[in-house]
């Protein structure tokens, strides 16, 4: 990107223009993700910098939004934190009812949106696949889909099945979960299967391995990469999912995002931005995490970058 | 091979087991392409049921509704018909037949058992849909039809007059049968007159049609400018050195993993009058305390966030169409002459426009049917039709309108889909 030893004086002002306009455009995008974790600290119920916080006076910040996070919806938040007080917080804090919601929904959404996305990757790698394009395109229509369109035809599916009486808590969410986390495993999976290079499979075969022995042996740990960063974006998927939940969750189905949604709505408490900091946080992980096994899996398939 | 097809007589290369090559082909061909076939049918089942019946089950939605013609007990599931009498007028009296006192009676008589099954709110909501006031008409006349006494027509006038409304009878008539258009005559500010003619709604009650028009003109405003933020980031990225470009890929993917709720929140936080930008701009002496700029619930603020939440969506195709360009191209231009505004405009762009139409379509498509932002910061001018679907399900429960504006919405986007899917191929659709 260096510029060029022949550019004209207006080449170099243009260059440098572009170059600011770059950082400009990357700040546009990052700030305002990093601005919510400076205030989640604010101490008054702000959403602005105050003049202390300006200042850096330690008395403009505080974890109490963070407290509240703890103590919101419990019957006695103010008893001295003992075993029962734990247990409480356990039973009843609406934000860790809806963690544990969240985590019991998106782990069985994310294994059944793996197990099939990944099977159905290895079948659509196939050479011979009958009907490869509108199969995919039916597969990865989920995503493309308007949520609020799934959420009302499944709101009239579930109604009229009665899915509600089945007695399976969440069931309905999982399911919808699993289908909209699909297309992403279908892309990460397909993606990496398009590098694989199927001779290994022939040699496996011409060693004596059983398709079984084969598959488990020589494509899963190729692959396994692609089908965890699948995994992620389908848990991902889930996790932030507020749409679905709305329309056909049961009221005590309460996630994270709708408890958010329903935060946000009413009135935006500074307890949100701490939520906010918090599941900033676990995306970063993530991209870390995703960013780590692209490269494991590119060095295992011996691709190198450029 | 050539001569087993070309020469009958020749018998043509066998397997050891004696069958001809080609049939054994065909055979492990076949198998093979059933082996694929059966990794994808789970799959393919699962999407079935979980996704395409429920869709197919709006679709339905959208032209079925029995609100006028069954009363279902939600506890038992039992279903009565409603209304039978008049249906049975209606099929006898072709359309645009003035009401006589046979149809009245029938009308009577449906309205006493409305009043038994207790089904006069739901049949009034149903005529109500398409014709607002008519809720409490049947109500009333259900409470009062015990007492009416022949001739029925000056009775039930006498009770409420609208009785008499030719449009009234109208939408009676199409709702007695289960299947109707009128939802999607709705859905674009159409209604029947009194004879059953199609024709614009009033212009102070057109709002459908406006709103997809809103849609479409944010969309495509939101796609273009995430194209001109997307394509300077883009270039720079692909042509950075991987080391670099890989550290500033960062500044796109950690957006695009944050969760969408999260991203939303901020830009509340950051437009609202009393938040950070009307701040700084005030602490800057830009703007004075008293005239804080509206940026929040109105379009600005759905336009500003929805364009900051697709953009990675756009930098990610482009960046995968421009990596690959060879730079030795515009080097070539330049070295014949070429300014570096002509060496662009003639040599890097036309390379880059696979990338522009996979990105422009990809957020189009997004954005189209988007939900969650504009509910939270579009206000009431900043909404698309999405939420106005959200709208007829959540709150004035008109299901099938709901359905119907769905099914609109979605025929659209499936028409953009196969674009998407002819021009840029859905197996192009890559994730970081």
């Amino acid at each position: 990107m260096a510029l060029p030893s022949y550019a004209s004086p207006a080449e170099r002002i243009w260059h440098y223009t572009y170059l600011v306009i770059c950082v400009l455009i990357f700040l546009f995008l990052i700030a305002p993700i990093l601005i919510v974790i400076p205030l989640s600290f604010n101490s008054e119920p702000y959403f602005t910098f105050t003049e202390k916080m300006l200042s850096l006076d330690p008395t403009g910040y505080s974890t109490r939004w963070y407290d509240l996070l703890l103590t919101f919806g419990m019957n006695a938040p103010e008893a001295t934190r003992d075993s029962s007080w734990w247990a409480d917080a356990w039973e009843n804090a609406a934000w860790i009812r809806a963690t544990k919601n969240s985590l019991i929904i998106g782990f069985f959404a994310t294994i059944l949106a793996t197990a099939l996305g990944t099977l159905a990757a290895l079948g659509l790698s196939k050479s011979d696949m009958p009907w490869r394009r509108p199969i995919m395109a039916i597969l990865i229509s989920p995503m493309i889909v308007p949520i609020i369109i799934t959420a009302t035809g499944l709101f009239f599916f579930y109604s009229s099945i009665k899915i509600s009486t089945w007695g399976i808590p969440y069931l309905g969410i999982i399911l919808a979960h699993a289908t909209l986390g699909i297309p992403f495993v279908i892309i990460t999976v397909t993606a990496t299967l398009s590098g694989f290079d199927h001779s290994l499979t022939r040699a496996a075969a011409n060693l004596g391995a059983n398709p079984r022995t084969t598959f488990f042996r020589v494509i899963m740990p190729l692959i396994l990469p692609g089908v965890i960063s699948g995994a992620l974006f389908a848990f991902v998927t889930s996790f932030d999912e507020v749409v679905v939940v709305l329309f056909v969750g049961a009221l005590d189905e309460q996630t994270i995002p709708r408890q958010m949604w329903n935060g946000i709505r009413e009135q935006i408490s500074p307890a949100i931005l701490s939520v906010a900091t918090i599941l900033v946080i676990i995306s970063v992980l993530l991209l870390a995490t995703v960013e780590l096994l692209r490269r494991r899996g590119e060095k295992l398939r011996g691709i190198s970058p450029q | 091979m050539a001569d087993a097809t070309t020469n009958p007589t020749n018998t043509g290369l066998t397997t050891a087991d004696g069958k001809p090559l080609k049939a054994a082909l065909a055979h492990a061909q076949a198998r093979s392409r059933r082996r694929a076939f059966l990794l994808v049918l789970p799959l393919l089942l699962f999407i079935v049921i979980t996704f395409i019946a429920p869709i197919g089950q709006m679709l339905k939605r959208s032209v079925y509704n029995d609100g006028f013609t069954v009363q279902k007990n939600l506890t038992t599931g039992e279903k009565t018909p409603i209304m039978v009498n008049l249906a049975k007028w209606f099929d006898e009296n072709p359309a645009g037949t003035e009401p006589d006192e046979a149809a009245f009676a029938a009308l009577v008589e449906d309205l006493k058992q409305l009043k038994e099954t207790r089904a006069a709110g739901q049949a009034g909501t149903r005529i109500n849909y398409e014709l607002s006031g008519s809720r409490s008409l049947f109500t009333q006349g259900a409470r009062k039809a015990k007492k009416l006494q022949p001739p029925y027509k000056e009775a039930l006038l006498e009770l409420n007059p609208k009785w008499d409304d030719p449009k009234l009878w109208q939408v009676m008539r199409s709702a007695s049968s289960n299947f109707t258009g009128t939802f999607f005559l709705a859905a674009t500010d159409r209604t029947r007159d009194a004879d059953g003619n199609i024709q614009r709604v009033e212009e102070n009650r057109q709002i459908y049609l406006k709103l997809f028009w809103r849609t479409l003109k944010l969309s495509v405003l939101i796609t273009v400018l995430t194209l001109i933020l997307a394509y300077p980031i883009a270039h720079l990225l692909a042509t950075l050195p991987l080391r670099y470009s890989n550290l500033l890929m960062i500044f796109v993917l950690l957006p695009f993993w944050t969760s969408l709720l999260v991203r939303t929140t901020s830009w509340m936080i950051l437009l609202q009058s009393q938040g950070v930008l009307n701040d700084a701009m005030v602490a800057m002496g830009l703007i004075s305390d008293g005239n804080r700029i509206q940026m929040m619930y109105n379009q600005t603020g759905t336009v500003i966030a929805m364009t900051h939440i697709l953009l990675p969506f756009m930098v990610l195709p482009l960046y995968s169409v421009m990596r690959p360009i060879n730079p030795s191209y515009v080097r070539a231009a330049r070295s014949l002459g070429a300014t570096s505004w002509t060496a662009f405009r003639r040599i890097y762009f036309p390379q880059t426009i696979p990338g522009i139409a996979a990105g422009g379509l990809l957020v189009f498509i997004l954005a189209v049917g988007y939900y969650i932002t504009p509910a939270l910061v579009g206000g009431s001018d900043g909404t698309l039709i999405s939420n106005l679907i959200a709208f007829h399900m959540q709150k004035s429960l008109n299901w099938s309108m709901a359905a119907a504006l769905a099914s609109l919405l979605l025929g659209g986007i499936l028409i953009l889909y196969w674009l998407y899917d002819r021009l840029v191929g859905i197996d192009n659709l890559k994730l970081g």
